[in-house]
């Protein structure tokens, strides 16, 4: 144990970019779902739905290239998952961010922590996980 | 039942609880996965991906007013993750390989553990008389605003910390939850970091956490998009009038409450996991 205690503060401006950014990801995110939400229910809202066993083989957009495929042809579910896709890339644009934050700041030992947990991430982009 | 019926039941569910989620500190997922699972009969899986949504949604939803506030730390976010994100994409796999019920009794079991903790006595455990050698090389003490003057503080035990936070995210990503519970423990008891600095930091992290396992769902088919759109729209809703009302309300009662529901969920989430009827 030391007792030198250095603080950081952190930046203002960095932090004001990051609120705004969080909030317009999750904003934009939930009115492409809101749009998509409505194309679906105008085409199928009678029809019967049961989620009672899971099948993976029968899953509706389950990958970013099958998302684009459904966007072409104005799929109401493949408008929903690109806003779902867009939410989870929010938290992972902040991370780009702030990395790009600490460069700025020459703080180089934090831009390589981002790094990483940038590159853990984007391991699951592709990590394909048997069932 | 029609896709319309099942829209508008989880639409109102979800509502309810990011708005529960944000006056009691307690996560949406936790009320999202026995709605899905007991009340309307989906499958565990599907009820996992669309949590884990819900945790993205509110945790970038609420850090967006945090973060502004200036009180979270975003250096203790970024080193903690490291470990939060490895560990999450760690849980996923685990789920698949062990059956549906038991990952069902743990939730079950985390569930009771989160109703303790939303009403345990919170201590300020902050010492700012030390600090250790690895915070200081991580550059994780900082500051925060208290009454308009920034307060310094330090952070302790880094390493067990760390550790904390791999517990945490092995079980976001196993059972699709924010385990917000898991990482204040991590943050206040073991790191003493100040409490609306916790808060706050954990929020913070828990978007990211949960998008590294989010990634991994969507390629194992267990987000539905039909049920995904119900529960975004509703939780995103009900956390922010929740926020809003936050301001102006005493929570105490109201966690007391909703603890006792949760402790009911939680047992019949172990019942049905142990008796099969998943």
């Amino acid at each position: 144990m030391s007792n030198k205690i250095k603080h950081y503060l952190g930046d203002k401006d960095v932090q004001l970019i990051l609120g705004t950014l969080l909030r317009i990801g999750v904003l934009v995110s939930t009115a492409i779902v809101i749009i998509g939400g409505v194309v679906f229910l105008s085409t199928q809202k009678n029809q019967t739905v049961s989620f009672q066993n899971f099948n993976p083989e029968q899953a509706n957009f389950s990958s970013v290239a099958k998302i684009f495929t459904g966007l072409k042809a104005m799929d109401g579910l493949a408008i929903i998952q690109f806003g779902v896709l867009l939410l989870i890339f929010t938290p992972i644009a902040r991370v780009v961010f702030s990395i790009f934050s600490f460069l700025m700041e020459k703080d180089y030992m934090y831009v390589v922590i981002g790094i990483i947990v940038l590159c853990v991430i984007i391991t699951s982009l592709y990590l394909d996980i048997a069932h | 039942m029609t896709v319309l019926l099942f829209t508008i039941i989880v639409l109102l569910g979800a509502f309810v609880a990011g708005l529960l989620g944000s006056l009691t500190g307690l996560g949406g997922g936790v009320i999202i996965i026995p709605l899905l699972t007991l009340g309307l009969g989906v499958d565990i899986h599907y009820a996992i991906g669309a949590s884990i949504i819900s945790v993205i949604a509110t945790s970038s939803g609420s850090a967006a007013a945090y973060v502004k506030e200036g009180i979270t730390n975003i250096r203790i976010g970024m080193f903690l993750e490291i470990a939060t994100t490895i560990s999450a994409i760690v849980g996923v796999i685990i789920a698949t390989y062990i059956k549906a019920d038991y990952i069902i009794v743990i939730f079950g079991l985390i569930l009771l553990f989160s109703a303790f903790m939303m009403l345990r006595k919170k201590i300020d455990h902050s010492n700012n008389e030390k600090t250790s050698v690895l915070a200081n090389y991580f550059k994780l003490n900082g500051s925060y605003p208290v009454d308009g003057v920034q307060k310094q503080y330090a952070v302790h035990h880094v390493v067990g910390g760390f550790a904390m936070m791999f517990v945490a995210g092995t079980l976001s990503g196993l059972l699709g939850i924010g385990s917000g519970a898991l990482k204040v423990i991590g943050m206040d008891n073991i790191m003493k970091i100040p409490f609306k600095v916790s808060t706050t930091t954990s929020n913070f992290m828990m978007g990211v956490t949960a998008a590294a396992s989010a990634l991994v769902y969507l390629h194992k088919g267990q987000i539905d998009p039909a049920i995904a759109m119900p529960v975004t729209i509703g939780v995103i809703s009900g956390a922010t009038i929740g926020a809003k009302i936050l301001i102006r309300t005493k929570t105490d009662k109201l966690k007391l409450v909703f603890a006792v529901v949760v402790v009911f969920l939680a047992l019949q989430m172990i019942y049905k996991g142990l008796t099969g009827a998943a």
